[in-house]
């Protein structure tokens, strides 16, 4: 709570988990205390906790999109260098775009988890303040999505499955991002992720932001976890040009129907998984477990199909989505 | 694209009716009249003007070719959008306001003489923004020209995606790149033409991955608007910057096109591109004076004339071979509204088949 407690209040995504932490704080005294006076408090400490399972289920169940947009951005929730330390076996990261440099906003690298190798690419955020910075707070420039693709076209050779970890607020909007041709760089990313004849999985485990996100975003299966969201514009962005103000974050949130949900109803995902009660961030462990079982299940299940099978689906999703031809009934 | 603030762009309005009009870049006081005669070009400092998408066709292709597809597909408000109004409502309103059903018209023409998809964006209708009538047209037309085994040229013109579509329109992005992989799988050539303003999700998907970009001059074209930027950054922006001419130095366009010119050099583009003589292709249109006899051909080894006027074909390459030179040096093009764009009777003109191997 550092950066969301100087907010105002109605910007602040995250007021909600102040009662849930005012309660664990309680826990966590009447716990020290019944430890150095030896009293026996485990009744009231087991009341208290019924008491803030029932009250963080509740809170969670009745998120708000633009609470649930802060969720995504919480700095405690699983990042991609999370799930590469938690979930991986063995990874063996790969530098560069070989052209230009090698941007820490998007990390690649050969993994290996249950036995299973695949090529990793993900957005990287950063967990210290150095880190961040040097990730651009996970918003990549076009080095970033010409390595991803570099070493997404290595995984074709090594007939390698790719498993992409969105995480982004958008791609970089700066001067050395334009002329080194940011939005060529997504565009063909794009493109070509529609060739690559091997299975891709993306996931969105926290921030979806608009081209940035969908410049590792093409593949035969897309899924979201509970909390996070996937959005053409940022609440802010929208707010500030649609209501001429990003103190209307909160409204534009709920307008662009950027919850996991919401694209699982549109049909531009195809799956939400289940966070731990309370959020990602309330248990890395059990949100990486979740995530791990979810890839090796599509995994296991694209790898059945035959190459063709494979890139005529993947077209043929993206291409159905967003379909002005639908009937009218369907749409009301 | 942070920023799809199209609405910023859409603002600028010229002064509708008025005799004089004023140039949005040196300011000089323009007549109105002459203004549209060379299709919004300030005389004064060469500003191209945005263009609406008919008469972007007018121009482009040869007259009376072009045959509009799927021209009723519209969208409808996938996600209950209330902002100052419901997007429902908004689209009504600029239906009528605009007299299209959406931001984009697409179809089949021929561009001197040669077949091709045509697929021209319209600012007016919401910034030019995509949403999912764009990209299913876009992706429409892509198909279509597999099936005619064409190539296709789409002009650019947006602010980026359509934000009242949420995350469907976010995924038009990739519909749209999909259907160009089809058009490359099929050795079907793309061609992106770029035009003031382009930025967002158009130029982070189809208009970015054709096989020839071209920009028209001083045409804004980037990923992130500049407001964007220079909020981000804290800084000023060089002078120039996203401009046609910058992303030239930069290496991310082939060629800037005059307005004047862009008719005369798809042409060109297209002849290399379906096997045909680029030389031919290259001539400019009639003489102002209409000299019908004087038609140039389309450049095909196997002239088949359309309207059953059949030229002489040597005489046109002859023709054709006195302007061989490039664009740069190439001598004055005659400008298509004082050429016949304007005139009532459309004028004959060589149509040419493909030449099947
Ligand atoms: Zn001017």
């Amino acid at each position: 709570m550092t950066q969301s407690s100087a907010k105002p209040a109605a910007q602040d995504g995250l007021a909600f988990e102040r009662p849930l932490k005012e309660l664990q704080s309680k826990i966590d005294e009447l716990r020290n205390l019944s430890k150095d006076s030896h009293l026996d408090l485990s009744d009231e400490i087991a009341t208290l906790e019924d008491r803030l399972q029932k009250q963080t289920a509740e809170v969670y169940s009745g998120l708000s999109p633009w609470e649930r947009v802060n969720v995504a951005r919480h700095a405690d929730r699983p990042m991609t260098s999370d799930y590469v330390q938690l979930m991986l076996d063995d990874f063996v990261e790969l530098h560069g775009d070989r052209v230009f440099g090698d941007d820490a906003a998007i990390v690649t690298g050969l993994a290996s988890m249950d036995g299973v190798r695949f090529l990793l690419v993900g957005h990287r955020k950063g967990k210290t303040v150095k880190d961040r910075l040097a990730c651009n707070f996970g918003c990549a420039h076009p080095e970033g999505y010409r390595k991803a693709l570099q070493k997404m076209q290595l995984a074709v050779k090594m007939k390698l499955p790719i498993v992409s970890f969105i995480n982004t607020p958008g791609a970089y909007p700066g001067i050395g991002a334009e002329e080194r041709g940011q939005a060529a760089a997504i565009a063909k990313n794009i493109l070509e992720m529609f060739e690559m004849p091997v299975p891709i999985i993306c996931l969105v485990i926290g921030e979806g932001g608009s081209g940035g996100a969908l410049g590792i975003g093409v593949g035969d299966r897309v899924g979201m976890l509970e909390n996070s969201y996937y959005s053409v514009i940022s609440p802010e962005g929208c707010a500030a040009i649609l209501w001429k103000s990003g103190d209307k974050a909160p409204e534009a949130a709920e307008a662009l129907k950027l919850t996991g949900s919401d694209l699982l109803r549109l049909g531009l995902v195809d799956k939400v998984l289940d966070e731990p009660l309370g959020g990602a961030h309330r248990d890395q462990k059990a949100t990486v477990h979740g995530v791990k079982a979810q890839i090796l299940s599509w995994l296991e299940e694209l790898g059945k199909l035959s190459t063709e099978e494979l890139l005529a689906q993947r077209y043929e999703k993206f291409r159905g989505m967003g379909n002005p031809h639908a009937p009218k009934k369907a749409r009301k | 694209m942070s920023d799809m603030a199209w609405t910023r762009f859409g603002k600028k309005k010229d002064m509708p009716g008025g005799l004089w009009i004023k140039c949005e870049s040196c300011g000089a006081m323009l007549f109105r009249k002459d203004f549209e005669q060379k299709h919004r070009v300030c005389s004064s400092c060469g500003y191209h003007f945005t263009l609406a998408a008919r008469e972007r066709i007018e121009l482009t292709a040869d007259p009376d070719s072009f045959e509009e597809l799927w021209g009723d597909v519209k969208a409808y408000d996938v996600l209950g959008f209330v902002d100052k109004m419901p997007y429902g409502d908004k689209l009504k309103a600029t239906k009528k306001k605009t007299g299209e059903s959406d931001a984009v018209v697409t179809g089949f023409g021929t561009i001197k003489g040669i077949p091709c998809g045509l697929g021209v964006m319209n600012f007016a209708f919401l910034g030019g923004s995509m949403g999912m009538v764009v990209g299913e047209k876009l992706a429409m037309l892509c198909e279509a020209a597999v099936e005619r085994e064409v190539p296709v040229v789409l002009f650019a013109c947006s602010g980026g995606a359509r934000m009242h579509e949420g995350a469907v329109s976010l995924m038009q992005m990739a519909k749209t790149c999909g259907a160009l992989t089809r058009l490359n799988q099929a050795g079907q050539v793309s061609i992106s033409v770029l035009t003031h303003p382009t930025t967002g999700g158009v130029t982070a998907s189809f208009a970015s991955v054709c096989d020839l970009t071209v920009a028209e001059p001083g045409a804004l074209i980037g990923f992130a608007g500049p407001r964007v930027i220079a909020t981000t950054i804290k800084k000023e922006l060089p002078k120039g910057f996203q401009r046609s001419e910058f992303l030239l130095e930069k290496g991310q366009v082939d060629r800037i096109v005059a307005r004047s010119d862009m008719r005369d050099e798809l042409g060109r583009l297209l002849a290399y591109a379906t096997g045909r003589d680029p030389v031919a292709a290259f001539q400019p249109d009639d003489k102002p004076d209409g000299d019908k006899s004087e038609a140039p051909d389309g450049g095909s080894p196997e002239p088949e004339p359309a309207d059953g006027q059949p030229k002489a074909k040597a005489k046109a390459k002859a023709k054709a071979a006195s302007r061989a030179k490039t664009s740069e040096s190439g001598p004055e093009l005659v400008i298509e509204a004082e050429a016949g764009a304007v005139d009532a009777t459309p004028k004959p003109r060589a149509r040419r088949k493909k030449k099947k191997e």
